[in-house]
Order: structure tokens, then sequence, then C-alpha cells
């Protein structure tokens, strides 16, 4: 089906590619979110990333997955944006040092006494969580986008991001205890969204 | 016999076992470490919750009209802006 549609596009029948995009169009707005996380970079960049899409359409190695190679164009514009906006900053993408050989230690909360309102509301919950997105090394909140927003699966996410499924998964690890370590303690009690309920971990 | 397994190698799985990706031994070992670490019991139910809190999707708002906006810029090359 995706096979034709590129087909006709590639004929000369542009309308083909809306419909070739219109499954992936959440997918790219969110991967460049992820990067980003800039809600008006982002829809530039996705702009961008659906017009890179068009024009190289004839250079998509049919091997590979429409949306893979899609989300991979995405990703690297957005990246691109993102080093130009850090461009005067002293720390970029490649350059930021992080440990990923070492052990990423957990924090213990058991003794924390200060445990926020167990009623907090969708809206703090939201915020805290961007805020402990954007905390994020992007590297690291790139691969949790992919994998935890987007559900891919490690293997795509690994030809997605042109790293090892092994780096996929060691990546992917820190970026959950590193939100569990931002969000926690309230995330180790009791938070209802309205859609799930959160299991208590402390009798408090 | 199940062998005991220390924290930093839970720590070191603990994705894994979320994703359901780890062998049966592995899982095992990991859930007999649950049962008499409260830490690590803490670490695994507050990282699942993040890891559900995230896919909900909660804090990506998707915009109004994505689906046109996302199109702007092909529009424009296209002519049809």
């Amino acid at each position: 089906m995706e096979d034709q549609l590129i087909d006709r596009c590639l004929g000369g029948d542009h309308e083909a590619f809306y419909e070739l995009m219109r499954p992936y169009e959440r997918a790219v707005y969110f991967a460049a979110v992820g990067v980003l996380h800039n809600p008006a970079d982002a829809e530039e960049v996705a702009q961008e990333a659906v017009l890179k899409a068009f024009n190289n359409l004839s250079k998509f190695r049919r091997e590979a997955k429409f949306s893979t190679w899609l989300i991979q164009i995405t990703i690297n514009e957005a990246r691109m944006r993102f080093r130009k906006d850090r461009a005067h900053l002293y720390e970029s993408i490649d350059e930021r040092k992080t440990d990923e050989e070492g052990d990423y230690r957990p924090k213990d909360f058991a003794d924390w006494r200060d445990i926020p309102s167990e009623e907090l509301q969708r809206r703090e919950l939201r915020e805290a969580l961007k805020r402990a997105l954007v905390s994020l090394d992007p590297k690291y909140r790139e691969v949790l986008v992919l994998r935890d927003v987007q559900h891919m699966s490690i293997i795509e996410t690994a030809q997605v991001l042109g790293i090892s499924e092994g780096l996929v998964k060691t990546r992917l690890l820190r970026a959950r205890l590193q939100m569990r370590d931002a969000l926690a303690p309230g995330i180790d009690g009791s938070w209802t969204t309205g859609r799930s309920e959160f299991k208590k971990v402390r009798p408090w | 016999m199940v062998i005991e397994i220390s924290c930093v190698e839970v720590w070191r799985e603990i994705s894994n076992y979320i994703d359901g990706s780890t062998d049966r031994e592995l899982r095992d070992r990991m859930e007999a470490h649950f049962k008499v670490c409260k830490h690590c019991s803490a670490v695994l139910d507050g990282t699942r919750n993040v890891v559900r809190l995230i896919a909900d999707g909660a804090e990506f708002e998707v915009p109004a009209s994505l689906s046109k906006r996302i199109y702007a810029k092909l529009d424009s090359q296209l002519g049809k802006s």
C-alpha cells in the first residue's frame, strides 16, 4: 500500500504524499518535540522534515520502513536546529560529557518525609513531566521519546538514531531512571491521572 | 534455587525487566530481589509509573490543526498556499 503511494508520488501525484504521511503526522511532531521540547520550534522542524521527505523521496531505499526513514529525517532536522540554537553555548550535543560507562544509581526516597499531596492535579503532573523531560540530556530524551512515546521497537529506535541496540537500551535505562528521580517521591506514591492509578509503595 | 542478585545489577536490568525482555532466570532472580528489597521495589514501581505516564502522552499536547500546519512548507513549495 505504501509502496503504491510512493510510486504514485514519484510519478507526479503529489496528493499521494499527503496520504502517505497521514499515519505519521503525530509521530513526526512528537519526535521533533522530543528533541526540542519547544512546540513552536518543533512545529517548524516538523514542517521542514515533511518537506525534506517529499523532496528526497526518490532516495528512500525500500528495504527500510518508510516511518523509520521519515523519523530519521525529523530527528536530524531537530538536532540541527538544537545545535544552531545553542551554538553560542559552550556545550553542544556531541561535546556534552556524560558518563555512559558507569552504573546509574537511582535515589533512595525511603526516608523522604515531605511527600507531596497524593491528589496531584493533572496539570501539575503534566508540568512536572515536562520539566523532567527538559532536564534530560538530549540523547537520553530522544531514546525515551522514540521508545516510550512513539512505541518504536529497540531495533527501529537503533536504526533511526544510528546507534547499536545495546546503546539504545543503556540510554533508555538512564532516561527512565533519571525521569523517576526527577519526579519521585510523588511517583513512587499514588498519583491518579483519571486514567491510570499508580501503585502506592509507602503506607502514607 | 534462585541465586541472589545485587541492587546494582537490578538497576542495570530494570528497564529491560519492565519491557519484559530479560530471560527467565534473570527475571526470577530480580523478582526474588524485589520481594526483599524495599528500595529496588520502589525504584521498579516509580520507573514503571514513569513509563506509563509518558506513554499516556499526558505531557505532549498536539497542537490544533496539526494536520494542516505540518504541511505548511510543502504546501508553499507546491504553490498550494
